[in-house]
This record gives C-alpha cells, structure tokens and sequence, in this order.
C-alpha cells in the first residue's frame, strides 16, 4: 500500500513538474515574442510618421541590423571589446545592435544566433567562445542569407564560405613587432653588438596566441645571430605560474638579458620573481621585459618603470567591423581576413598613452 | 648483517616510508642535471633557492590536501570544488580590501574583515558541500561539482568579471615575505595549518571518529556516533582550507583572479592524497602521508621546471612519474611481485 501511495505521489509530482516546465517554456517563447512584436510596431509607427515627409529619404536611411554573440565579460580585454562594438553599432551611425552574452557557453551562442536568423537580422557578428562546432549553424545563416562575421578567435569550419569575413589580432605581427623594437632598443643602447640571452614565457600550449607570438619572434630572431633563446616555457597565461617559471629561470641561468612574456600578467609575474632574486628590471635595470596585450594594468608596470615594453592586442574591433560592413552594403568583395591595427607601446610613452587608453 | 636486513625491513615496514622515499627520489633526480639543486643563499633577506621554491610553492597544494585528506577519510569521496572555493575566498577578500574598486594603493576596509571574510566564505561553501553530502546523502562528487561549476561564476560575479588588484605592501606579505623573517609566509601558513590539524586529530577523539565512520558509517552510527556530523564537519573543514589557501594564493599575486586562482588544484589535491598513500575509499589515513604527497607534487614540477623539459611534454613526464609513484604503493602489484618470485623459486627448485 506505502509503495503504491508513494509511486503516485512521484507521478504525481513528475506530471507538475512537467507541467510547470512547459509554462515556463511557454512563458520564456512568450516573453522572447513580446520584443519583436513592439519592435515591428514601433517601426510601422516611425514609418508611418516618416512617410508623408520623404519616403526616399526614409527608404535610404533604413537601419542595418547587426545581431552580436560575445563570449562574456571574462577580462579587460573583453569588456573593452564589447563596448568598442556598441559604440561603433549606434543608432546614429544608422545601426541597430542586437547584444547577446552567451557567458562563456558556445550553447547559448549557437541559441542566439538562430535568434538572429529568426528575427532576420542584416548581419551576425560572431565572438566565437570555441573553434570548433559551427558548421551546423552557419549552415542556417547562410540558408538564410545572412553574411556572418566573426571577431577575435578563429573559428574551424569544413566550408570557408559559411563565414564571410574575420577580423581579429595578427599574433605573428606581434610577434615580429617586438623583435623589431628589441631590436631598435638594443641599438639605442648600443648593445646592438652584444649577446643577448633571452628567456620566454608562452601562453597556454596551443592557444593561438602562443602559436603566433612564439613562432613570430622565433622567426624574426634568425636576423640575429648574437640572440640566444636560452629556454621556453610556459606560463600558462596566468601571474602565478609566470613567477613560478621565472624564478626556476633566474636559478638555472645567471644571466638572463631579455625576457618574453606572451602576456602581461606572466610578465608582472615575471618581475616580482625577477625583485625576489635581487636583480633589477625595467628600462633602468638589468633585465628587459618584453610584454604583450597591453592592458591597463601593462601602462601602471611601465609608469612604476618595471616594464619595457608591450605590444598591443587590440580589442577594438567595432569600427573594422562596420567597414566591412559598409563595403557588403555597397556590394563590393571584402577580404576573408582583416586585422585590427595594433600598436607598441613602450614604457617612455606609457605615462602619455594611459589617459588615452580604453581598456 | 641481520640487523641491517631487520633495519631494512622495519624501514620499508612503515607506513610512510614509501611517500617519503618517492619524494627523495624525485629531489634527488635534479643532482643529475642541477647540481645546485639543493643550495639555499640568502637573497634580499629571503632563502633563495630551488629547493626553497619545492616548499614554498607546495604550500597552497599542502593546505589543501590537509582538508582533502579529512573529506576522503570521512565519507570516501572527494571534494572538487576545493579550486573554486579558491578563488571565491580570494574574491571576497579582495573585494572587501579595495571596496568594490578594480585596483586600490591602500586597504579601504581593514585587512583583518577581509581575511576573516574569505575564510568565513571558505566555511560557507564548505557547509554547503557537507550540508549536501551528509544530509542529502548526495554522491560527494555530483554534490561539489555544483560549487566547482558554479563557484568561479560567484567570484565573477564578486569581482565583477575583472582582476581586482591590491596594490599594498602588507597585503602581499602573506604570498611572500615578512621582512625580517628569511623564510617565505606561505611555508608557515602551511605548517600552521598542518600542526593544528595533527594535535586535533591526535588529542581528541576526532580523528578515531572520522577513521570509523569512513570504514563503516552505518555501524559508527550504531555505536553512537553521529556519522552525518563527522562528515558534515570534515567538509566544512575542507572549504576552512581551501579558503585559506585561497588567501594565499591571492596573496602571491596580490589581486584576484577569478579564472585562474587555484584553477585545477582541486585535482593535485586528490592525487596529493592518493600519492601519500592514502585509500581513496575512505576509512585509515594519514595526514602526514597527503601533506609529503603534495610536496612531491610540486618538487615534480619544480624538477621538471629546472631540467629544462619542454612545455608540450612536461604532462607526459607528470603522467609517468604519478603512474610509477602510485603502482609502487598498490598493494596488488606487491602481491603479483611475490607471487612471481615465489614462481620464480619454485620453478628452480623443480629445475
């Protein structure tokens, strides 16, 4: 008798269950309508204001849909990212931004962009949390003819045309433009002569930044017979690991020149193990710390006179975006790959830069 | 000659022999390469020197395989979430100390409310765990694994998805140094932690307690002991430690990091347990045995740091070595080793 009673009740409490979770299935596909009903309504509404006016004028003015899928806001970097694109994406530019944070889930990307396709936007501009896994989806975009972007990471499709164009950061460039101004330093400093021992710290193994950035300086430091690269390592991308290597790196080499760290946090690192061993860095002391991203905290570590040097990721991707953008609507090719401008910045300029910096 | 033998035997014979012994093999494997290995100067008024680096970096690691060691003996399961409560405790305290600002020169609320609110949040998320496992009889894994998704999310959240750094002196003494004190904080933290635990464990009958109701939790019940509030107690102990090795962590890089604090710790604690010749079963351990198995842990990493092993290897090295260190101490190869002796034996007797 107890178990049948409690069968029932289980039943019982499965079918409310259900229940519930279809009303509130109901409930989210309701209140995901609501937007775009009002939506149409306001632009019947402004159409209909607009139209004893001009209607030609209104016709050329129409607003260019673009639907944005960003990872999340996990850094500086990103957030600096997000707004560069909410800026540039305004209603005075004469667009009108649709902003989804898919909080690091690639799931809650793929969600929003079929969101995109159902509300018919102009464009998608993709921030892709993966590589992998977008085949399907672009698929779907590209059925229903809408051109796809995809901002910052890469993305491994079967079919290059299910994307149309990339815009992000040449890590190889970075790679070469810290050897080159290396290169310059040394020779200001008249040590272009000299032997140069250089140590790295790379980025997490495989991520494309460490790819780029490792293989860019190797590459251009075949022009430099008298540079040795005494050892690589990784930091991980992390501050923590960073000191930890360094430190193993001060006590197997004892002259250690220049150091390479792929990102700035490895390089804070890098200097506090580099002050605990008793020597000196920066511009004024005996190790050269060469750095990239250059986020806010970089410029502080250059003011304090810790850094050299970092070579900019930039996360401005906004205005290369809507050129892109500009050169579809007039229905001229565009190339697969755009990058962003990126500067360097070293540390005599740092004090003079910051105010000016975004992120 | 048979006394040495009988030494020998009594040696091998204790129970923490075998840890300790891989512990010392991997040091001393650095002797081939890195002669220098074991040199300490002194440097700015700190010990400097590889080895002091194995004990100071392994400090976060012995915290918490202290707590890990108590959750794996009392209820036979393990707490993932240790990392993430990491990193919580990192984000309360460093959210408390700069008010909510992304990077402050001076404490803007007094460094003791942060310290106390990060361990208190440490002893939060572990009542949560112990609160899951030993009343809700959730399988431990399945019951952490929510605050070890979720957990980095809160310390977002706290941190608002930013690095928050603190930039003052003091604050970075507990990852560092003390001036005037040549060995590293993190060192005494450790040792502080450990010591404690040992006299609770050993002067009161906690211990015993946790022992039994790992073994048989039914029958410790039976005796009249409250198995549910052991383990209720070991976890929130558990999130105690990983709470202050939170502090510490944050403290080495004076800024919280909400992706990356303690970021795959959880799974160096567990084998920190196992390689100290713990059953990750529950029941008998040794605390002593979890702590020498985190310090093997790093001295690996630090070995393997000073022999120059490229990065894209340095897992596998990791792999053989956990692999080799774990098959020693398995009790079924011992008996397959004898068996094959005895066989051995046997088969020249015949012959």
């Amino acid at each position: 008798m107890k178990k049948r009673v409690l069968s029932f009740l289980t039943a019982a409490v499965m079918t409310t269950a259900m229940i519930l979770s279809g009303c509130s299935g109901a409930q989210t596909a309701a209140t995901t309508a609501a937007p775009a009903a009002t939506e149409t309504k306001a632009e019947t509404t402004a159409a209909k204001t607009e139209a004893p006016t001009t209607t030609a004028a209104a016709a050329e003015k129409k607003e260019i849909v673009v639907g944005f899928s960003q990872v999340g806001a996990e850094s500086d970097w990103r957030t600096a990212n997000t707004q560069s694109m909410k800026t540039t994406f305004t209603e005075a530019n004469g667009y009108k931004l649709i902003f989804d944070d898919a909080q690091q889930k690639q799931e809650n990307q793929l969600k929003a962009v079929r969101n995109f396709i159902q509300q018919d936007v102009d464009y998608i501009v993709i921030a892709p949390v993966t590589e992998t896994g977008w085949d399907t989806v672009l698929q779907e975009a590209k059925d229903a003819g809408i051109p796809v972007i995809i901002v910052d990471r890469m993305i491994n499709v079967s079919d290059d045309s299910l994307y149309t164009a990339w815009v992000g950061s040449n890590f190889l460039q970075e790679g070469y433009d810290a050897v080159a101004w290396l290169d310059d330093y040394l020779k200001k400093n008249n040590k272009a002569d000299s032997d140069i021992n250089i140590v790295t710290l790379q980025g997490t193994i495989g991520s494309s930044a460490q790819i780029g950035r490792t293989n860019g300086v190797e590459e251009k430091m075949k022009d430099h017979p008298k540079w040795k690269m005494l050892e690589r390592q990784t930091g991980e991308f992390t501050q923590a690991k960073g000191q930890e290597v360094m430190e193993s790196f001060l006590k197997t080499y004892k002259d250690i020149n220049v150091v390479i760290a792929e990102n700035d946090n490895m390089a804070f690192g890098a200097i506090d193990a580099i002050k605990a061993a008793g020597k000196t860095c920066g511009p004024k002391g005996d190790i050269t710390i060469i750095s990239f991203d250059a986020v806010a905290a970089a410029f502080d570590s250059m003011i304090a006179g810790d850094m050299n040097v970092s070579v900019e990721c930039n996360p401005l991707h906004g205005p290369r975006v809507a050129e892109i953008i500009q050169k579809l609507e007039k229905g001229e090719k565009v190339d697969k790959i755009a990058y962003v401008k990126e500067g360097v910045f070293p540390a005599d300029t740092a004090a003079a830069e910051k105010p000016k910096r975004q992120y | 000659m048979n006394k040495g033998k009988a030494f020998i035997k009594r040696l091998t014979g204790y129970r923490l022999f075998l840890p300790l012994f891989c512990l010392v093999l991997v040091l001393f494997s650095n002797l081939i390469k890195t002669p220098g290995f074991f040199e300490v100067t002194i440097k700015n008024g700190v010990l400097y020197g590889y080895i002091i680096d194995v004990i100071n970096r392994a400090s976060d690691l012995v915290i918490l395989a202290v707590g890990m060691t108590l959750v794996v003996a009392a209820s036979g399961g393990t707490d993932i979430s240790v990392g993430a409560v990491m990193s919580v405790a990192g984000a309360v305290c460093c959210f408390i100390l700069s008010g909510g600002q992304q990077s402050v020169n001076e404490f803007v609320n007094p460094y003791i409310l942060g310290v106390l609110a990060a361990v208190l949040a440490g002893i939060l998320c572990g009542c949560f765990n112990g609160f899951l496992v030993a009343k809700l009889k959730i399988q431990p894994m399945v019951a952490t694994l929510i605050l070890f998704t979720a957990g980095r999310g809160i310390a977002q959240l706290i941190t608002k998805g930013q690095i928050t750094y603190i930039r003052v002196e003091s604050y970075k003494m507990l990852g560092s140094s003390i001036p005037g004190i040549p060995i590293p904080t993190p060192v005494f933290v450790a040792l502080i932690v450990v010591l404690l635990t040992y006299v609770l464990l050993k002067k009161t009958t906690l211990g015993l307690y946790i022992q039994t109701v790992g073994i048989n939790a039914k029958a410790s019940k039976l005796m009249g002991i409250k198995s549910s509030m052991i383990i209720f107690l070991s976890y929130v102990f558990c999130g105690l430690c990983a709470g202050i090795s939170g502090l510490v962590a944050s403290s080495r890089i004076y800024s919280a990091d909400a992706n990356n604090i303690g970021l795959n710790l959880e799974l160096d604690a567990i084998l920190a347990v196992a390689l100290g010749g713990n059953s990750l079963a529950g029941g008998k351990f040794s605390l002593l045995g979890s702590v020498i198995g985190a310090y093997t842990i790093q001295a690996l990493s630090t070995t393997l740091y000073a022999m120059g092993v490229s990065p894209d290897q340095i897992p596998v090295y990791k792999a053989i070595v956990v692999v080799v260190i774990v098959a020693l101490q398995s009790t079924e190869l011992k008996r397959m080793v004898s068996k094959l002796q005895m066989n051995i034996k046997s088969g020249k007797k015949v012959a």
